[in-house]
């Protein structure tokens, strides 16, 4: 790979992820430099995966505008990329009187923002989208859709990679050196390897600010803002019809606790709102799931205890301090003071919504600094298909077992995942490694039973099949390593 | 192309439960067996039980896990037994017809007769919402066990345990004896889950504490496990503020439940006992669908195998009966769990032959007696001198007694 670069994307979110696979249309070199192992460990993976209509935001912000933008280009980035999506629809509910004005403010808001399709419904047609829904009156919002968030974002950098943007996992910007009379920047990592480039865009997420003050910029701050989720078995799955938000609270940093669900089947509860001063930790705080299984029973009252099988929490990367809470506008820019240094900054949500559209915007700022060509050759269609094998009727999977017996030997039991996917998964165009790559890509141990099942499997296939060792297995970071050693040699990390 | 066969007998899983069924069902009459296991060995989770004390009740012989198997395998092979190995069944429905997937080959089975012998899976960290972060080096302890006896791999060095169900505290001794140093074992009820004889050869001839009304409360770690923070609990089960208490360990194996693996039971629409978690089955083991039979752990979560073994080979045999033609009769008595009884299996009997009732006691306890009504008359008692849940109690009813009965209640007194 080379290290002289037009542009260099820092941070493998959704939004770099999109940065990235626009630059892919035009004959530049460029990279994109994400310090986790993977793309999409951050906030990206961590998040509720709904497309938002654009309702929510304060006509004129950026929020609002490239939320509406987004939403809207999403079918066609979806199918391309082979990406699940489905428009399922919002109810923002009144639940008394007294949320009335609320709605009322939200259906305007969304016409001013130039939302397509919203209504103000009654409760009979509220019954018919959601049988059991409570409240006397909700708005409709029916662009709004659920997506598996990691799987846009990994679609987008696989994309963004064959079309010949290099993509370095593991690289963590340690230096940012912005050269003189703008002639661009050096950028290097924690080991010492130094990039350059003419210019950089910075959608470091949660270390955003950070990266800045490294070129210079001292304007911004991020406040790390904790949602915690409780991901629910799939036993529930068709018990949610559409997406069913509380009437806002505007002192709320987040749209309020809430039921999901997933593309995959699952229903999430979640999320909270925690400030913390960790860009990290996302871990999960007895008293937010305490709250969160609370609510959730109100909203479901089906749930039972062994329908919780997993927990996760994501980081907002807010730039609105606790005291003040809410939300502030995204900052998109092509900084006057730092010649070619472009921020992609505070992107909370809708950030995976606006995530396109974010791209389009940056690619106009990358325009001022670089001459644009298109790529005669980009192919922006993904190979494969959204559909994975489970999700095939009995006859297909048939033949594609014909075709390749690997498919008809299940590994993962709870997600009727097949050994070919999981080879697929490892095979991929990132080279990401990590356990969490392989369950991202191709849902093994995301089931019920997480991993209890699948787990000694997959170390069984990786060793048979390419040799790993013990010391090859990681979770998510180099320093999660999953295994201590060998049995044969005493748990010393001899191979033997 | 879906391959399409037919079979007298289909056996879900190749663990003990399948294979006596299997080997019963033949021996019973039907030639025409299926025996479909997922893995690429038949014996299911007694592969990775290589410790000994299977087979003392059924063979009058302490065995290891695998050794245990080989008998029924050897006894499935010598009727000229083949079993379907690397086959996982995808669907069942009300007609017993399984959809199957193998390498190279989706089958529809249909079957005449269809026993259930799934088996039980270990309940995830998620199901017990601890609080904390997400590291690697946390494992449920039949996971870990697979990875040590069956991968040659070690998941840690310095190891704690939530949770003193049986594998828990074989993985105990076995993570012991492989040099990894065990801290400790917490367990959040004010007794153990395991059997008294675990606790004393796995903890006790070891030196590992055992912490009981003790749970983890918080997991330190953001890339491996570093830390768990345990608390004490109050009678309901809360953990009291003060009480918490660092360990550091790198490795936290989970043995906290056993949930009987019914997604296919779900799906072919039969009606389940909430109290065991498994199928509700009458005295043949026959479920609410007619001609599908379950047994084993994905009946009822079990302590001994044995029992597993000789309860499948009963349903084995009245399975074959069954696909042979032979009508089931039904069940009109109720039998239902009563004070100090968790649950009972069967969840309904015919009275017209002498019954096995299964159950557990709620709470452990000494000198009590088993006492059976029918229809609020006392049928039997039996004194026990120790009562413990993680001990299966059996009763035997006789016919006689049932006459007339409408409801069977059994309780502890």
């Amino acid at each position: 790979m080379k290290t002289d670069y037009d542009v260099v994307v820092v941070g493998g979110g959704v939004a770099g992820c999109a940065v990235a696979r626009r630059l892919a249309q035009y004959r530049i070199n460029a990279c994109l430099v994400e310090r986790e192992l993977d793309v999409s460990l951050g906030t990206s993976c961590r998040n509720s995966g709904v497309l938002h209509s654009g309702i929510n935001y304060k006509p004129g912000t950026l929020r609002a505008e490239l939320a509406v933008r987004g939403n809207a280009m999403m079918d066609d980035l979806c199918r391309d990329l082979k990406v699940k999506i489905r428009r399922i629809g919002k109810l923002t509910v009144a639940l008394d009187k007294d949320d009335i004005p609320g709605i009322e403010r939200l259906h305007a808001q969304g016409q001013a923002n130039g939302v397509p399709g919203l209504e103000i419904i009654g409760p009979a047609r509220m019954r018919r989208i959601q049988p059991d829904v409570q409240g006397i009156a909700a708005v409709w919002s029916p662009t709004s859709a659920i997506i598996s968030p990691y799987g846009l974002t990994i679609a987008l950098a696989e994309n963004a990679k064959a079309n010949g943007v290099d993509i370095r996992l593991g690289w963590a910007v340690a230096s940012v050196n912005v050269l003189p009379q703008g002639r661009g920047f050096e950028v290097r990592n924690d080991r010492g390897d130094m990039l350059s480039c003419r210019v950089l865009v910075n959608a470091a997420g949660l270390f955003a600010a950070k990266i800045c003050e490294m070129a210079g910029i001292r304007d911004y701050r991020i406040y790390p803002c904790r949602g915690e989720y409780y991901v629910l078995d799939k036993r529930l799955d068709g018990s949610l019809r559409a997406l069913i938000y509380p009437t806002p609270n505007p002192k709320n940093p987040g749209l309020g606790i809430h039921l999901t669900p997933t593309v995959d089947g699952n229903i999430l509860i979640g999320p909270s709102a925690d400030y913390q001063n960790s860009p990290r930790w996302t871990g999960n705080r007895a008293s937010a799931m305490a709250s969160l299984r609370d609510e959730g029973l109100k909203l479901l009252s089906d749930i039972r205890v062994s329908d919780y099988i997993r927990t996760f929490a994501g980081l907002r990367a807010k730039r609105t301090p606790p005291e003040v809470g809410g939300n502030a506008d995204f900052v998109i820019e092509d900084r006057p003071d730092v010649k070619g240094f472009i921020n992609v900054l505070g992107i909370e949500s809708p950030g995976l919504t606006s995530s396109p559209a974010i791209a389009e915007m940056v690619l106009g700022f990358v325009k001022n600094h670089l001459a644009l060509t298109p790529k005669t050759d980009f192919n922006g269609v993904r190979p494969g298909s959204a559909l994975s094998f489970g999700e095939r009727s009995p006859e297909e999977r048939a033949d594609m077992i014909a075709a390749e017996p690997d498919y008809g030997e299940m590994i993962c039991r709870c997600e009727g995942v097949s050994k070919r996917e999981v080879l697929d998964a490892l095979d991929n165009p990132l080279g990401a490694r990590a356990f969490v790559s392989l369950k991202y890509r191709s849902r093994v141990s995301m089931g019920r039973c997480q991993g209890g099942f699948c787990l000694p499997r997959i170390v069984r296939l990786l060793r048979e099949e390419f040799g790993w060792k013990w010391e090859d297995f990681v979770n998510h970071s180099a320093a999660s390593r999953m295994f201590a050693g060998y049995v044969s040699t005493g748990g010393k990390s001899d191979d033997q | 192309m879906i391959s399409e066969r037919h079979c007298g007998v289909a056996v879900i899983g190749g663990g003990p439960a399948g294979l006596a069924a299997a080997v019963s069902a033949c021996e019973a009459g039907c030639r025409d067996v299926a025996l479909i296991e997922r893995d690429r060995l038949l014996g299911g989770i007694l592969n990775q039980c290589i410790h000994d004390g299977f087979g003392l009740h059924r063979f009058g012989e302490a065995m290891t896990g695998p050794e245990y198997a080989q008998r029924d395998i050897d006894r499935f092979s010598e009727l000229g037994l083949e079993p379907m190995t690397e086959s996982m069944v995808l669907e069942l429905s009300k007609e017993r017809e399984l959809l199957i997937s193998r390498r190279g080959e989706m089958l529809r089975l249909r079957a005449d007769a269809v026993v259930l012998a799934m088996g039980c899976r270990e309940r995830p960290r998620g199901a017990l919402s601890i609080p904390g972060t997400r590291p690697a080096g946390i494992y449920t302890a039949g996971a870990a066990q697979n990875l040590v006896n069956l991968e040659n791999i070690m998941p840690g060095k310095k190891v704690c345990i939530l949770g003193s169900g049986d594998i828990g505290l074989i993985m105990a001794r076995r993570m012991t004896l492989e040099g990894a140093g065990v801290e400790a074992v917490f367990e959040l009820l004010p007794y153990s889950s395991g059997l008294p004889r675990n606790i004393q050869q796995c903890l006790n001839d070891y030196g590992i504490p055992l912490y009981l009304n003790t749970t983890v409360t918080d997991i330190i770690g953001e890339d491996r496990l570093e830390a768990v923070q345990v608390s004490q609990v109050d009678e309901k089960r809360r953990p009291i503020p003060g009480t918490e208490r660092i360990f550091e360990c790198d490795t936290l194996l989970l043995s906290v439940g056993l949930i009987p693996e019914n997604e296919l039971t779900r799906m072919a629409g039969i009606e389940m006992n909430p109290a065991t978690g498994g199928a509700a089955v009458d005295d043949d083991f026959m479920t609410s669908v007619s001609g599908i039979f379950s047994c084993g752990n994905v009946l009822h979560v079990h302590d001994l195998v044995d029992w597993v073994s000789l309860e499948a080979a009963e349903a084995g045999a009245r399975a074959a009966a069954y696909a042979l033609g032979e009508s089931s009769r039904g069940g009109s008595i109720v039998v239902r769990p009563g004070a100090g009884v968790r649950y009972t299996t069967p969840s309904r009997i015919g009275g017209e032959k002498d019954v096995s009732i299964a159950f557990r006691a709620v709470f452990p306890g000494r000198d009590r007696c088993l006492v059976v009504s029918a229809d609020g008359r006392e049928i039997l008692r039996e004194k026990r001198v120790r009562l413990h849940p993680a001990v299966m109690e059996h009763l035997g009813v006789k016919a006689a007694d049932l006459k007339g009965c409408r409801v069977l209640e059994v309780s502890v007194q």
